[in-house]
Parts: structure tokens; C-alpha cells; sequence
């Protein structure tokens, strides 16, 4: 079970990763990032089946965390959006790199 | 006093420089949200910010001096934690004095630009006490979030907003892998803690565990993001350059110190029996960061890309402490943090001085000649540029940090490969650094150049302090030597002898 659980994911994590490679509006890409941290919550989750409640403790943390960092990221991508009008990633290039 | 951590009590008492820092961020942070946005109130709050940065410094060095320890749990209480905090401290306090300036200057009358920077402090300052990978995650995150913000304050400007973004989303996706890499750890070894982890590699015979490695190359990839580290510095020349230059310089300063701090300690001592696995990649990292930092500065037209580039160049000069990852190591790095401390924040206060309003005048051309206009000025930057270089006396103590990033490299097992890299890419460095102080001595000022402004006190301050202790630590850098040398990490379970590393790849 605990293998099936970590297996999936891993899984859920590459394509989290690869979302974010591959996609260039803001917002998708933010989601990927959730996506990630939640396969990363999976684990845990299914973890603490084999150490205790620890892992459980840690996906209460991680959810918080990703919530503050949600607030952050869509306001930062409001502000984008109030000079760009749009939050495409490719349009998005003032400074060259 | 030896803490015992699981008392909540003595875990306050443990904590209280960190918790002294968060209570009064959040009086200030209602009394800057109080009210409305003008200058005045900006400034003041900035005064109490900086007050309240040397009072927590004050409790640091009382906390520093007391010698208390703990036992082994979630966080540290050992002399490299505070030597760390001081060294966040006086970054955040030059970033606090350069910002009050220059947020009047550019008419950004948000006084919660403080705050945020004093949140970022807490954070990493809690980077510093952490002896958990949970509380790694945390602090990366509290000292990040606050970063995010502090590069796109500017509002009205597009480059900050794209700064913004950039970090944001590029940071996020790297705490996913950090996040990922505690996870593979703690599947691996069945805790967060750093010491426990370092134990039951030990004891359990994990060298060659592939779900333990995973995490490890994980954890890898997350921090070399923080700290900047080829190839995951993409990020840093586009955000340095579009954020506003006061959290540029508390970016490539304080952030930088912080995130090095915990790299090394999780390095020291959770993993030094994972040698064989992580040195090699470690080594490479190391040296494709300097090579791509230095090379890459020597096309930079802008100042703050060029200073960025070098940035990116010293934390592969830092990652060497961590490849070495002896008591040597983690010296050379503090002595090494001070002097880049130093010289960064005084570049960038330059910068600040000579910029026209609203970030223009920020080509290193536009220095041309500067030594006739602003003598002081130019002096300065000369020293802060040479310091950045390593060069002997003029460059104060930015020969010695060097220096001693060379012994721990070159102690046995020598590194010689290692040391090498470093001083032929510190060559390399030359040629952009000197050609800012050629640019502003030698080059004619052209008749169309705008004089520039004049320079606010606070500006003015962080400049002569800053090359002032440069100067003097450079000519008698004895007293700071001693102090890197006795504030070191201290390995709960292990012995003082840590395992060799294997023999350098040619």
C-alpha cells in the first residue's frame, strides 16, 4: 500500500514538474506547483503509516504554507496583469534572459 | 545553561532573539497599516525597524556570549547559529537604512517594505537555529514569501512586477523540490531531524539507499535555487535587475547567507557519511557556478546584472565551504559572508546614490569619469569592486575571505583541483571588476552626463561604514578570524573527526 501510494506520487510530482516546464501562462504554471506540493503531501500522508503521526503533522504545514504562498502568487500575477494585460509568460520579457 | 528542548519553557527561552524579532515585526506591522501612506511614517518605521534589528542583535550577542547549548532537538543553539543571525542582522540593518532613502526617493511611501524585510529576517533566522528539515522548510518559506513581495513593491513599474513573477514562480517550483527531497529523507531514514537523520545513515547503513540519494539530489536542487548555484541561477540576473536595488542587496546578501547557513548544516551533519555520493555532484555544482558567474559577468552592460552574474560567481567561491564540509569549511564561510556582506550591500548602496530616479543611469558606462564629479564615491565603489575581486589591502577583507576559502579547500584531504578553479575563475573576475574602477577613473566624463544627485545621509552612512570596516578588518583581520574560527556548528552525535572525503575528480 505505502508503495503503491509513494509510486503515485512520484508520479503526480513529474507531471506537476513537467507542467511547469511546458506551460507558459502564469497561473497553469501555479497550479503545477500546487500539484507538486501536493504529490509531496501524498507521501507524507502515506509515510506515516510507517513512522507515526509525524507525517501527518508535516501536510498540515505544507498546506498552510502553500496557502500563504497562494495569497502572494495570485496578487503578484494581478500586478502582472495590470501591466501586461494578459499572463502569458512569452509576452512577458522586459529584461532580456 | 544547557536547554532541554522538550520543556517549553526553555524552548522559549531557546528561541528568544527569533520570537523578540517576530513580536515586535508585528507591532510594527499594525503601526505602519495605521494610518495613512506618506513619507514621514515610512521613515519612522524604518527608524523603529532598525531599533528593533539592534535590540534582537543585542539579545543575539547576549545569547552568543551566555555559551548556553541544548539538548539534541528541533533547533540549535550553538555559536554558529548566532555568529549566522549577526551577519542576517547587518545585512537587514544596511538593507533597512539603504530603503528608508531610497523608497523617499523614488515616492514608494509603503512603510510595510520594512516589515516585509523584518518577516524575511525572522525566517532566516530560523534558517540559522534549524536542527529539523521541517523547520528548513518553514523558515525557506517565511524569509521567501516576504522576498516575493519586497521585489515587486514597486507597483508602478512593470520590470519589478516581471521581477516578481519570475522569483515567484521559479521559487515555488523549487521549494518543490525541497519539499520532495525532506520527504525522500524522511522515507528513507524515518525522521526530519538532522541529527537523528545523520545517525540512522550510520547505524542503518543507508550509503546506498536509492530512495535516500533521490532526496539528497532533491534537496540538492531546492537549495542550489535559493542560493543562486549554475544551472539554477536563470532567475537571479532578471530579478536582481528589476527589483529595486535596496532588496536587491538584501537578496544577495542576507538571503544568500541564510540559505548557505542550512546548506551547510544539513551537509555537516546529516550527511557526511553520504561523502561518496554527494561530493562529486557537489564539486561539479561548485565549479560550473563560478565558471558561468564569472564568465558571463564579463559581457553584463547594466551594473545590476553585472553585480548579479558576480553574485551567482561567490556562491560557487561558498559552495566550496560546502564541498569541504569541515570545521574549516563552515569558518571560511562566515568570515567569508561577512566580507561579501560588506562589499555587496556598499556596490549596491552605489548604485542607489548614483541611479537618477526611477532606476535609470545604471549602466556601468554611465560611471564614466566619476572620479571627477564624486571623488568619494568612486573611491568606495573602487574598494567594494577589489573586495568583490579579493585583492590585497585595497580590497581589504576580501583577500582574506578568499584566503580562507583556499585553506579549507587545500586542507588534507587537499582539494588542490578545487582551489585551482577558484583562483583562475577569481582571475577571470578581474576584468569586470576593474573595469568599473577603469571606467570611472580613467574614462572621461561625458559634457551631456547628468550630474548626479545628492547623496541622503542614511546612504552616505552605509557607504563609509561599509568601506570603512572592509578597510580596517583588511589590514588586521585577526579579531574576526578568531570569532569564525570558535563559532562553529556543533555536531550533537558525531565525532569531531568527520569521515574524508574521497580523492577530488580529475
Amino acid at each position: 500500500m505505502i508503495q503503491e501510494a509513494l509510486f503515485f506520487s512520484a508520479v503526480l510530482f513529474i507531471i506537476g514538474v513537467i507542467g511547469v516546464l511546458t506551460r507558459r501562462n502564469a497561473i497553469i504554471i501555479f497550479m503545477c506547483v500546487e500539484l507538486m506540493l501536493n504529490a509531496v503531501n501524498l507521501s507524507f500522508v502515506a509515510l506515516s503509516r510507517l513512522y507515526g503521526i509525524a507525517g501527518q503533522v508535516f501536510v498540515i504545514f505544507v498546506m498552510t504554507v502553500a496557502a500563504a504562498e497562494a495569497a502572494v502568487g495570485l496578487a503578484i500575477i494581478i500586478s502582472i496583469f495590470r501591466h501586461h494585460e494578459n499572463v502569458d509568460l512569452r509576452n512577458i520579457n522586459l529584461m532580456r534572459g | 545553561m544547557r536547554f532541554d528542548l522538550d520543556r517549553p519553557l526553555e524552548l522559549t527561552f531557546a528561541l528568544a532573539p527569533d520570537l523578540l524579532l517576530i513580536a515586535g515585526t508585528m507591532v510594527l506591522l499594525l503601526a505602519s497599516a495605521w494610518g495613512t501612506e506618506t513619507a514621514k511614517r515610512q521613515r519612522a518605521v524604518g527608524r523603529w525597524s532598525i531599533a528593533l534589528c539592534v535590540l534582537t542583535l543585542a539579545a543575539v550577542i547576549y545569547m552568543w556570549w551566555a555559551g548556553h547549548t541544548a539538548t539534541r532537538g528541533a533547533i540549535a543553539v550553538d555559536p554558529f547559529r548566532w555568529a549566522t543571525d549577526v551577519l542576517i542582522l547587518l545585512g537587514a540593518i544596511l538593507a533597512i537604512a539603504l530603503s528608508m532613502d531610497y523608497l523617499e526617493r523614488e515616492r514608494i511611501d509603503v512603510a510595510e517594505a520594512h516589515v516585509l524585510i523584518l518577516f524575511a529576517v525572522s525566517g532566516m533566522m530560523l534558517l540559522a537555529a534549524a536542527r529539523d528539515l521541517m523547520i528548513v522548510f518553514l523558515g525557506i518559506e517565511l524569509m521567501s514569501i516576504a522576498v516575493y513581495v519586497l521585489a515587486g513593491l514597486n507597483r508602478r513599474s512593470g520590470r519589478a512586477a516581471e521581477a516578481a513573477l519570475k522569483y515567484f514562480l521559479l521559487g515555488a517550483f523549487s521549494s518543490g523540490f525541497l519539499l520532495y527531497g525532506i520527504a525522500l529523507v524522511f522515507g528513507a531514514t524515518g525522521s526530519t531531524n538532522i541529527a537523528d537523520i545523520g545517525a540512522a545513515i550510520l547505524e542503518r547503513g543507508l550509503t546506498t539507499n536509492a530512495m535516500l540519494l533521490a532526496g539528497v539530489g532533491l534537496l540538492v536542487v531546492g537549495l542550489g535555487f535559493k542560493v543562486a548555484a549554475a544551472p539554477f541561477h536563470m532567475w537571479t540576473p532578471d530579478v536582481y535587475e528589476g527589483a529595486p536595488t535596496p532588496m536587491t542587496a538584501f537578496m544577495a546578501a542576507a538571503v544568500k547567507a541564510a540559505a548557505f547557513a542550512v546548506f551547510l548544516r544539513i551537509w555537516m551533519e546529516a550527511f557526511p557519511y553520504l561523502n561518496g555520493a554527494w561530493h562529486k555532484p557537489l564539486w561539479y555544482l561548485a565549479v560550473f557556478t563560478m565558471v558561468v558567474g564569472n564568465v558571463v559577468a564579463l559581457v553584463q552592460k547594466n551594473i545590476k546584472r553585472m553585480l548579479a552574474y558576480s553574485s551567482i560567481a561567490h556562491a560557487g567561491y561558498l559552495l566550496v565551504a560546502v564541498v569541504v564540509s569541515n570545521f574549516e569549511g563552515a569558518s571560511a564561510y562566515l568570515f567569508y559572508v561577512f566580507a561579501y556582506t560588506l562589499a555587496t550591500m556598499g556596490a549596491f548602496a552605489v548604485v542607489i546614490a548614483l541611479a537618477q530616479t526611477g532606476e535609470r543611469g545604471q549602466q556601468i558606462e554611465d560611471y564614466a569619469g566619476l572620479w571627477r564629479v564624486r571623488p568619494g564615491l568612486a573611491a568606495a565603489m573602487a574598494v567594494f569592486m577589489l573586495a568583490l575581486l579579493g585583492f590585497p589591502i585595497f580590497g581589504g577583507m576580501g583577500f582574506f575571505a578568499k584566503w580562507y576559502v583556499l585553506q579549507a579547500a587545500l586542507r588534507p584531504p587537499s582539494q588542490t583541483n578545487l582551489a585551482i578553479w577558484v583562483v583562475g575563475t577569481s582571475l577571470v573576475s578581474a576584468a569586470y571588476y576593474l573595469y568599473v574602477v577603469m571606467v570611472m577613473f580613467m574614462k572621461a566624463r561625458p559634457a551631456e552626463a547628468p550630474s548626479p544627485l545628492k547623496v541622503p545621509g542614511m546612504t552616505r552612512f552605509v557607504i563609509a561604514t561599509c568601506a570603512i570596516v572592509l578597510l580596517v578588518v583588511g589590514i588586521w583581520p585577526r579579531p574576526v578570524l578568531r570569532v569564525a574560527r570558535r563559532s562553529l556548528p556543533q555536531l550533537v552525535h558525531l565525532s569531531e573527526d568527520l569521515p574524508r572525503a574521497p580523492a577530488p575528480p580529475r
